[in-house]
């Protein structure tokens, strides 16, 4: 890569630039900053898309009954129930019965603050859920997930 | 309490942290030139191992790796310590910068709050150097961010404590005194005899060039395997892999040719400067099958971007860079 080559896509990074080796004209490798590189910034988006489809598939069981509130935030952490069961100090098959509504709704107080303190929200606030999918970066227009409500691309 | 740092700003986390911390003990190093001590460059394709149900495909060595390494060849003292015990952890943290030494700490990604929200995924080997504390907050050195940042003491010992793959348990690590003989010629030649030892000598075919010609075989039937969805979520993976942020591009290849180049000039082997400008148009081309990828993620399709094409692409790659490892050797022997 030349160094006038080095891409200045910028989407992810925000205001950072991360580093770029690239050859001179004399051959020399010199440190380019890069505000990002469309190649990445696409599978990037294809990352974030996939964890929004998780979130969404979470929100509707949660609304058919299927699923308690954990379903939602767990997803909302990128975590599975392996890592949820590692971070709130629980064995895996007591997370998944967590998962449940009925269980759920018969948590102590305790677990339910432990819960909340791995996804770092108030205890009162694990019942909350948003409306629809909300995810910490902009997804570009066209995007599947692209103002979320348009169930028939999911 | 603020040890004077210099914060440069690296293309890789590991590569960068050890190159910041021996010029911050005396000893001034590039990046590319620590990468390439520690043996950073690499090639893993893995497809019993899944993470999030996608095969483990790695262009770098083992976390942690890169420092050991780089140290133990130049001969300079390293102590690495983990903390079972969180607040013993941060006590530690505080009683090293109170003693005026900057420590490198192992920490979780996804809980730093100065990064950027895209890239905020759960990755637990990520490096960075705390030289300070100022009331609750920590003075940082993150070697991806431009700029000295800072995080307060509670969101810090989190991502020192992340869990899952990788847990950094409360790793730190420090630098200590600088020897003053510095057997850098043997160091270099050391690191690049690890990594093409590892790319063409190891008879296991999932690593080194071996890796790459399965994975362009495999590559090639996702379609047929996995159907058109699936199959452009592997591929989307694969290009994470080899470019998402620290790679320095073309999945460490470009910081690997600068390494070489900079070998060239102190083992005075000008050979080395013709091999690091093959590496170079290596790393174009493992960037032209990423950016080719991209567009087939992206649905523009076309004939030199199908998954036959980019499996050709990568077999090339693999010829080249057995061709190059294997001169590598030979040239270090000397």
């Amino acid at each position: 890569m030349r160094h006038d080559e080095v891409p200045q896509d910028a989407a992810i990074l925000e205001q950072w630039h991360e580093i770029a080796y690239a050859v001179d004209e004399d051959g020399s490798y010199v440190l380019v900053p890069s505000a990002g590189w469309e190649a990445s910034n696409l599978v990037n988006v294809q990352a974030w898309e996939a964890i929004g489809a998780q979130i969404k598939r979470a929100l509707e069981q949660i609304d058919s009954g299927s699923a308690s509130p954990l379903l939602y935030h767990m997803a909302r952490n990128q975590m599975s129930v392996g890592l949820l069961a590692r971070y709130v100090g629980l064995s895996r098959w007591r997370v998944k019965r967590h998962l449940k509504p009925i269980p759920y709704a018969g948590l102590k107080p305790e677990l339910r603050a432990r819960y909340a303190a791995v996804f770092q929200i108030p205890a009162e606030f694990l019942d909350t859920l948003p409306p629809q999918v909300e995810l910490p970066v902009e997804l570009p227009l066209g995007s599947p997930l692209d103002g979320i409500n348009k169930d028939e691309y999911l | 309490m603020t040890i004077e740092f210099i914060h440069r700003q690296s293309a890789h986390c590991e590569s960068g942290v050890t190159a910041n911390l021996l010029k911050h003990n005396g000893y001034s190093i590039s990046e590319a030139m620590a990468f390439g001590i520690g043996g950073g460059l690499f090639f893993g394709y893995f497809p019993f191992i899944k993470i999030n149900h996608l095969p483990l495909i790695t262009f770098r060595g083992a976390p942690g790796s890169i420092f050991k390494k780089c140290a133990s060849r130049l001969g300079v003292p390293v102590t690495s310590r983990q903390f079972r015990d969180p607040q013993r952890g941060m006590d530690a943290l505080d009683a090293s910068i109170a003693a005026g030494i900057p420590v490198g700490l192992q920490s979780g990604v996804y809980w730093l709050p100065y990064f950027p929200a895209a890239l905020r995924f759960h990755f637990n080997a990520h490096n960075l150097v705390v030289y300070g504390r100022e009331g609750d907050e920590y003075l940082i050195s993150d070697p991806i961010i431009e700029k000295p940042v800072r995080c307060s003491s509670a969101v810090l010992e989190r991502a020192r404590y992340a869990k899952g793959a990788l847990a950094p348990k409360g790793r730190m690590y420090s630098i200590g005194q600088v020897p003053g003989e510095i057997p850098l010629a043997a160091a270099i030649r050391a690191g690049i005899k690890e990594v093409a030892t590892r790319m063409v000598k190891v008879p296991i075919p999932l690593i080194g060039v071996r890796g790459m010609r399965m994975l362009a075989r495999h590559l090639q039937y996702w379609p047929d395997k996995f159907g058109d969805k699936q199959s452009i979520i592997h591929l989307g993976h694969l290009i994470r892999m080899q470019e998402e942020i620290g790679t320095g591009g073309g999945g460490f290849r470009f910081i690997y040719a600068a390494f070489l180049q900079e070998a060239a000039a102190v083992l005075e082997l000008p050979r080395l400067e013709i091999l690091a400008q093959e590496m170079t148009q290596i790393g174009d081309m493992w960037r032209r099958i990423a950016l080719l990828g991209a567009r087939r993620c992206k649905g523009r399709n076309s004939t030199d971007n199908t998954f036959p094409a980019l499996a050709e692409l990568m077999r090339e790659c693999s010829l080249r860079e057995e061709k190059l490892f294997r001169e590598l050797l030979h040239v270090v022997k000397k």
